[in-house]
């Protein structure tokens, strides 16, 4: 495996991690440290009304009887929750009014990830390219939604949580917190008492989303955790598909990134649900620093004919631990979850996800491709339950996994568990080693040894990359060229 | 052309290459023919840079340029090419876009442009065409459920496509019926020419009789123990390899 080895290391000699600059900017910190004083000052600065902040005291009240959950193939030091900001905001006097009014440091920050923030950006672009409208989050804070006034047109609400929570109450009382409950489970429910921002979505029954939504977030400040909460609602007929980008600066510690996402899909309608998650993964050598990214995703398929479609491309974060599950509780409804989940250097993943068919005819696809490198361990779990009304369900489920070096690991963990006898499930499982003979034959016809690996992996992983959005593939592919540069190849 | 002086090379510390000295001049076609484990396919693999097989003494040179000093896409740059006798199968990547990727790598490294779409297609189209080659295979994952012969002829076309200078075909004939044979041999000998050569491994006589070779040597234990012209071959058909077997001995 000489040639492998080579690749190994070339991939860890390459500045891996382009994000890893820090935005010097002047910011508003809630004193370090969780306690229900924690909860009324973010809730305060939020100016949230009484409801939302007794909703976060509860959630609070509930975190403290829970226990971490210790299940996942990840190890980690024990994390001090007392040890870390809960609340960094950009420092602003008033709301800004316009960009102009923004901190330049943090335009430049966007600037610098290549997102743009202003949406005459977006339009001088090509002619006819696609547009997509975008929800910068900062730390806790979002700095910025664009084309807000042409969704407006169309009945489109993309807005900041903050700001659905001022202005839409009704709606967020109606589905906040239904699809994953306050206290689900121990990261959720932090959430739920410490959430800062996040992007919400609303589209009207029978209205098809005109363009791409997408929310980048962005950790910025040290010794701060991020805790931002999504909430996608799709009405009758609707469709929209929403893209998340996740970066962070090279920080020595741990920040722990515990977001929940819930989508609520009723009759019809349609949520194509993509995220290209590229956290800081941390030192490769020693594992030094890197997020925890310990995320609760799910979809509730409410309404019958109702489709869900989760693809998710992980590349960064020291550790992962998340499973955007779908609920199919609509007859008749769907979910599908791609996932390319790549780890090298010391990275440690544990993703999968949770298919739930609750109605009849209900169906299902799950596609996953692990890649480990690296010290990495990558592990699949999954969950694919049918109740007893659900009958005729159908899931097929394909898992594959490919080791790149000799120190990896790769594991596949699938639960399966049908309680009725009409339903259909398949499991197809495998795992390679990206093998010195297929590289050799590469090479023989020309390709240097890190395209070779470019080209292998590609392949591999080419069922999930379709999955994505046009304009976000090529980001995505090469996204996985670097990380593979760095872990895989 | 080729030009390989007292090659010695080892597989895990063992010697399989014990001194080979071979010549293949441009414009010709020299077939290696020899019993099992006397270093055939080990020759191809030196040849072409795989890791694993170490030179300890020796030459190989092509046009007068040291073939062993380079990495083995910077050997098939420079125009060495080798149809695999197991072609590898490339999960998710269809021939089309393995075979351009090759090509456009190649050309890089000539410092030549790259080759555009609709070129590369019209040149794919006509080569396949010639290998009988249903185009739509080409958009399948290469080698990904093909069939022995189908292989083989993958390998013919990614040759012809390449347009190497000098050719290795490693046992190419085996795993052929006798259709497949022809079309495969049609497939190499059109791209014999004055400019290029030929070095052709095989076990059994057969695809001489398609491939009609300059030369033919007779590889046993690691060396070159006799050439001769065509009718070499036919003498090995009929005697064995048994006496240069025990000459080797």
């Amino acid at each position: 495996m000489a040639a492998v080895k080579q690749t190994v290391e070339h991939v860890a000699s390459l500045e891996k991690y382009k994000h890893g600059f820090v935005t010097d900017i002047e910011q508003d910190f809630a004193p370090k440290g969780l306690n229900a004083d924690t909860v009324r000052f973010i809730s305060a600065k939020k100016n949230e009304p009484e409801w939302m902040l007794q909703w976060r005291l509860e959630a609070f009240e509930r975190w403290l009887a829970l226990d971490e959950p210790d299940w996942a193939k990840v190890s980690f030091p024990p994390i001090d929750y007392q040890d870390s900001y809960y609340y960094a905001a950009p420092k602003e006097k008033t709301g800004p009014k316009s960009l102009d009014e923004v901190d330049p440091d943090l335009l430049e920050t966007y600037k610098k990830l290549g997102i743009p923030l202003r949406e005459q950006e977006v339009l001088a672009g090509v002619v006819g390219a696609p547009k997509y409208a975008v929800d910068a989050v900062f730390d806790s804070v979002s700095v910025v939604t664009t084309f807000k006034k042409e969704l407006a047109q169309v009945g489109v609400i993309f807005c900041s949580m903050s700001e659905a929570i001022r202005e839409y109450p009704e709606l967020v009382k109606q589905y906040l917190g239904t699809v994953v409950p306050v206290s689900d489970n121990y990261f959720a429910c932090l959430n739920a008492a410490v959430f800062s921002d996040g992007s919400f979505v609303y589209v009207p029954p029978g209205v098809r989303c005109p363009m791409e939504l997408s929310t980048y977030f962005r950790i910025n400040a040290e010794n701060s955790g991020q805790f931002e909460r999504t909430l996608i609602i799709a009405d009758k007929g609707a469709y929209v598909s929403y893209l998340e980008g996740c970066t962070a600066p090279m920080r020595d510690e741990n920040q722990l990134h515990a977001a929940v996402v819930e989508l609520v899909v009723l009759d019809d309608a349609e949520i194509k649900y993509s995220t290209v998650q590229n956290w800081y993964p941390g030192d490769p050598e020693t594992g030094k620093g890197g997020i925890y990214n310990f995320v609760t995703k799910r979809a509730d398929c409410r309404g019958d004919r109702s489709k869900v479609s989760w693809t998710q491309v992980e590349t960064g974060s020291s550790i992962t631990w998340k499973y955007p599950s779908c609920v199919l509780r609509g007859e008749g409804s769907s979910g599908e979850f791609y996932s390319i989940a790549i780890t090298n250097g010391r990275q440690q993943a544990d993703t999968g996800t949770k298919m739930i068919h609750l109605g009849a005819n209900t169906r299902s696809r799950i596609i996953s491709k692990g890649i480990s490198a690296g010290r990495s361990s990558n592990t699949y779990r999954g969950l694919v339950s049918a109740h007893p009304k659900a009958k005729g369900a159908r899931n097929f489920t394909q898992c594959d996994s490919l080791l790149i070096g000799k120190h990896c690991a790769a594991h596949t963990v699938p639960y399966i568990e049908a309680r009725n006898g009409q339903s259909k499930f398949e499991h197809e499982a495998t795992t390679t080693r990206l093998s010195e003979d297929q590289l050799f034959y590469a090479m023989q016809r020309g390709l240097t040894q890190e395209e070779a690996v470019q080209l292998l992996v590609n392949g591999f992983v080419k069922d999930v990359l379709q999955e994505l959005p046009m304009e976000f593939a090529v980001e995505a592919q090469k996204l996985v060229a670097i990380s593979l540069e760095g872990s895989v190849g | 052309m080729l030009s390989v002086s007292n090659l010695h090379a080892t597989v895990d510390e063992k010697e399989i290459l014990k001194g080979l000295s071979l010549e293949v001049p441009a414009g010709e076609v020299h077939a290696i023919m020899g019993p099992n484990g006397a270093g055939k396919s080990t020759l191809s693999y030196v040849l072409t840079g795989r890791s694993g097989y170490e030179v300890t003494a020796g030459s190989a040179t092509l046009d007068g340029e040291d073939l062993l000093a380079l990495e083995p896409n910077e050997r098939a740059a420079k125009g060495v090419f080798l149809s695999f006798q197991y072609p590898l199968e490339i999960p998710g990547v269809p021939a089309l876009t393995f075979i351009r990727t090759a090509l456009n790598a190649q050309r890089k490294a000539r410092g030549e442009a790259e080759i555009t779409a609709p070129e590369f297609l019209k040149l794919a189209r006509q080569k396949a065409g010639e290998l009988k080659i249903d185009f739509e295979m080409l958009k399948r994952a290469l080698n990904v459920g093909f069939s022995g012969g189908e292989k083989k002829r993958m390998e013919i076309l990614q040759m012809a496509m390449l347009s190497p200078r000098f050719l290795i075909l490693d046992e190419t004939d085996s795993g052929l019926d006798i259709d497949a044979l022809r079309i495969v041999a049609d497939g190499v000998n059109a791209l014999r020419s004055p400019d290029r050569g030929m070095l052709v491994i095989t076990h059994y006589q057969r695809l001489l009789d398609y491939i009609k070779p300059d030369r033919v040597h007779v590889l046993s234990a690691g060396r070159i123990v006799a050439s001769g012209g065509p009718e070499l071959a036919l003498e090995l058909e009929r005697e064995g390899y048994d006496k240069y077997a025990r000459a080797a001995a």
